[in-house]
């Protein structure tokens, strides 16, 4: 028995959540600093609270980091192809409209080589929870910029910084048709949870971005510095406005830091889910 | 005119998953009845020339049944949501043509690594790209075994009549499940818009398997969803069950976890191709006509069969020693059954009628030092069987 072991009491050696998670595949891959690991705790607290049966959650992923997060949560869980998350869910989720399907992936997989699906899956309004980890970059290849970089930052293959205009995703998810919607970092944790919780109660295509640090791969290129430091950046600049309707106006812009970063519950309207 | 003539008429009944009874039926249609009566409770899928019809039945037919038809965005999205159902237990297909068969070879790959069975339909036109839209190919023969990135093993069937659409259909569900493969229908432009006889049987009469599930009730040991019996296929459990499976188009352990290393690779990957070539001869089907004592015989497979079996009769009528081989699965490939008529002596030469440039020839070629004589167009067309009879008294 190790030392640990020895010195917690009996019955109190075991986190709540710990069945959530696959405690086999520890340690997991994901680097010091990263936030994906907080957004895998927030869904799995979201289970416990969600009052359904573990067996009735499922979970799906893309590819990149973020989709590695399928492979941590231990319910029933899909590590798909690059950019095809959406579309695998949606085969479950209308084949057994019974199960809570959540899609957790980042922002190159589901807005770059899935973006069609995202699209699509949201005019449909297909019943799936969708967490989109968004931490401006393609982490798992070494940080290259995708479409949610904002203009300015850098990437291996853009070393002068970015140059195209970025997704603002909550408006990109209102505007085609998500009935929940919201944006959030790993530091709001407890709001992230509730509207992780909120997705799963609702019946229809929500829609949650959530910023993460990348401290390997965009927070070293742009000077950003470990994780505690981005987490810092959206303490200070972040500001909650619940149910902002200028969507349009939420574009991310971490170069000029006169610029706050909104974050909130935006959209949560009801619409005829699809086949469910 | 036969007995069959005044048999069952089809059934007005929309609601029968089943429609048995004596049919004057589309190819498409067949193959879309064959996937209800096969039990189908899922289908995704993207328009597509020449295979909408399919598809366009399918929304009449397979919602009043309980099963649901979602028309996609695209074919990587089609291919990916078969998958996804079909991990939730469904039966699922998926139909479309060359160019959407590009599209699916991504989540192909997949299917195979995660062993999620599913049936996908290929109605061929003349190809590459955009080719011939309305008319007939066979060049997607080779893509069937080989598009996907990697080794691993398919089934691929090549139906040669509206019946065998049906027919072919209903095995392919049960080749899906009992190998835990995807399973392709390779049907061409000319058998998928050809209007014949169909016999639909009883519910009694169709063969069904199912997939193997866990042997053990869920809550209890972690379920290995790769762990293989004897016949190299391992029991799946499904989404909602309760095993709490992973699954991953990583290189994965037996539990289904990343095990990212050349050991576990070469095991796998071995394993997803030997269940299928250790297993071939249950697996395979052909026809034959006179190949006991031919010296030439015709493999040919889909619409062409129909010529070469015009031809090969016409030539035996003229006392020619010619027979026919007729591929009924392309894939795993009749190896066996080549190298035993070849061992037999008296076959000289062989003759591979096909609508592509030679893609089967080359398969046949591996397996014999004699001629194996062609007879290609790239399509848009399909040979006469005057074509295959001149060849065969050359
Ligand atoms: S590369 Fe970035 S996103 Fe990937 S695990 Fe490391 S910190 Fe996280």
């Amino acid at each position: 028995m190790s030392v640990i072991e020895e010195t917690i009491q009996p019955g109190v050696n075991i986190h709540p959540i710990d069945k959530l998670l696959r405690a086999d595949r520890l340690p997991h891959i994901l680097c010091p600093g990263c936030g994906i690991g907080t957004v895998i705790h927030g869904y799995a607290h979201a289970i416990a609270a969600s009052g359904l049966d573990e067996d009735q959650h499922v979970c799906v992923s893309g590819i990149g980091c973020s989709g590695r997060a399928a492979g941590y949560v231990n319910v029933d869980s899909y590590h798909s192809t690059h950019g095809r998350a959406l579309p695998f869910a949606l085969g479950i989720a209308v084949h057994k409209p019974e199960l809570n399907v959540t899609v957790i992936s980042g922002d190159g997989d589901l807005t770059a080589i899935g973006g069609n699906h995202l699209i699509h899956a949201a005019r449909r309004n297909v019943n799936l929870n969708v967490i989109c980890i968004n931490n401006f970059n393609y982490g798992m290849t070494g940080g290259q910029v995708g479409p949610t970089t904002p203009i300015g930052a850098k990437g291996t293959t853009a070393p002068q910084g970015a140059v195209e205009q970025p997704f603002n995703l909550p408006y990109l998810a209102k505007a085609t048709g998500a009935i929940f919607v919201a944006r959030w970092t790993i530091l709001h944790v407890r709001e992230f949870q509730d509207a992780v919780l909120r997705s799963m109660q609702k019946k229809g295509f929500c829609f949650i971005e959530v910023l993460a640090p990348c401290p390997t791969s965009f927070g070293r290129a742009n000077k950003i510095g470990d994780g505690a430091h981005e987490v810092e950046i959206y303490r200070e600049r972040c500001r909650v406005e619940n149910g902002a309707t200028n969507l349009e106006e939420l574009d991310i812009d971490l170069i000029d830091e006169s610029k706050s970063i909104t974050v909130g519950n935006f959209v949560d309207v009801e619409r005829e889910p699809f086949l469910a | 005119m036969g007995t069959n003539a005044v048999a069952a008429k089809p059934q007005a009944d929309q609601e029968s998953r089943i429609r048995t009874g004596n049919h004057f039926m589309l190819g498409d249609h067949a193959c879309a009845e064959g996937a209800l009566a096969a039990d189908l409770d899922f289908f995704a899928g993207y328009p597509i020339t020449p295979s909408t019809e399919i598809a366009e039945h399918l929304a009449r037919r397979l919602p009043a049944l309980g099963g649901r038809f979602v028309q996609m965005e695209d074919e990587l999205g089609s291919m990916a949501a078969i998958i996804g159902a079909s991990a939730a237990g469904a039966r699922s297909l998926t139909a479309t043509s060359g160019p959407g068969f590009s599209l699916m070879m991504e989540n192909i790959g997949l299917a195979a690594m995660m062993e999620i069975p599913c049936v996908v339909a290929d109605v061929q036109r003349a190809s590459p790209s955009t080719g011939l839209p309305t008319m007939v190919g066979q060049s997607d023969i080779l893509q069937a075994r080989w598009g996907s990135h990697g080794d691993y093993g398919i089934i691929a069937y090549c139906p040669a009549s509206p019946q065998e659409c049906f027919d072919l259909t209903v095995r392919a569900f049960n080749a899906a499940d009992q190998y835990r493969v995807p399973v392709f229908i390779m049907m061409d432009e000319v058998i998928g818009h050809m209007t014949e006889r169909v016999i639909i049987p009883a519910a009694n009469d169709l063969p069904m398997s199912h997939r193997k599930g866990p042997r053990t009730a869920p809550g209890g040991e972690p379920f290995f969803s790769f762990a293989p019996d004897e016949d190299l296929v391992p029991p799946i459990a499904h989404a909602g069950e309760g095993y709490k499976v992973h699954m991953t188009g990583l290189t994965h352990d037996e539990r289904g976890y990343p095990a990212l290393d050349p050991e576990t690779h070469d095991k796998l990957i071995n394993r997803l191709v030997d269940k299928i070539r250790l297993n071939a001869s249950d697996i395979v089907m052909y026809d034959e006509i006179g190949v006991d004592d031919a010296d030439t015989i015709v493999i040919s497979f889909g619409c062409t069969a129909r010529s070469a079996r015009h031809a090969v009769n016409q030539a035996r009528d003229e006392r020619m020693k010619c027979g026919l081989l007729r591929l009924i699965t392309v894939w795993p490939f009749p190896e066996t059954r080549i190298r035993e008529l070849i061992k037999r002596g008296n076959v000289k030469r062989f003759i591979v009628p096909e609508v592509n440039l030679g893609q089967l020839r080359r398969e046949v070629e591996r397996l014999t030092d004699l001629p194996v004589l062609r007879l290609n167009h790239a399509g848009g067309t399909m040979p006469v069987p005057d074509a295959i009879l001149e060849l065969i008294r050359s």
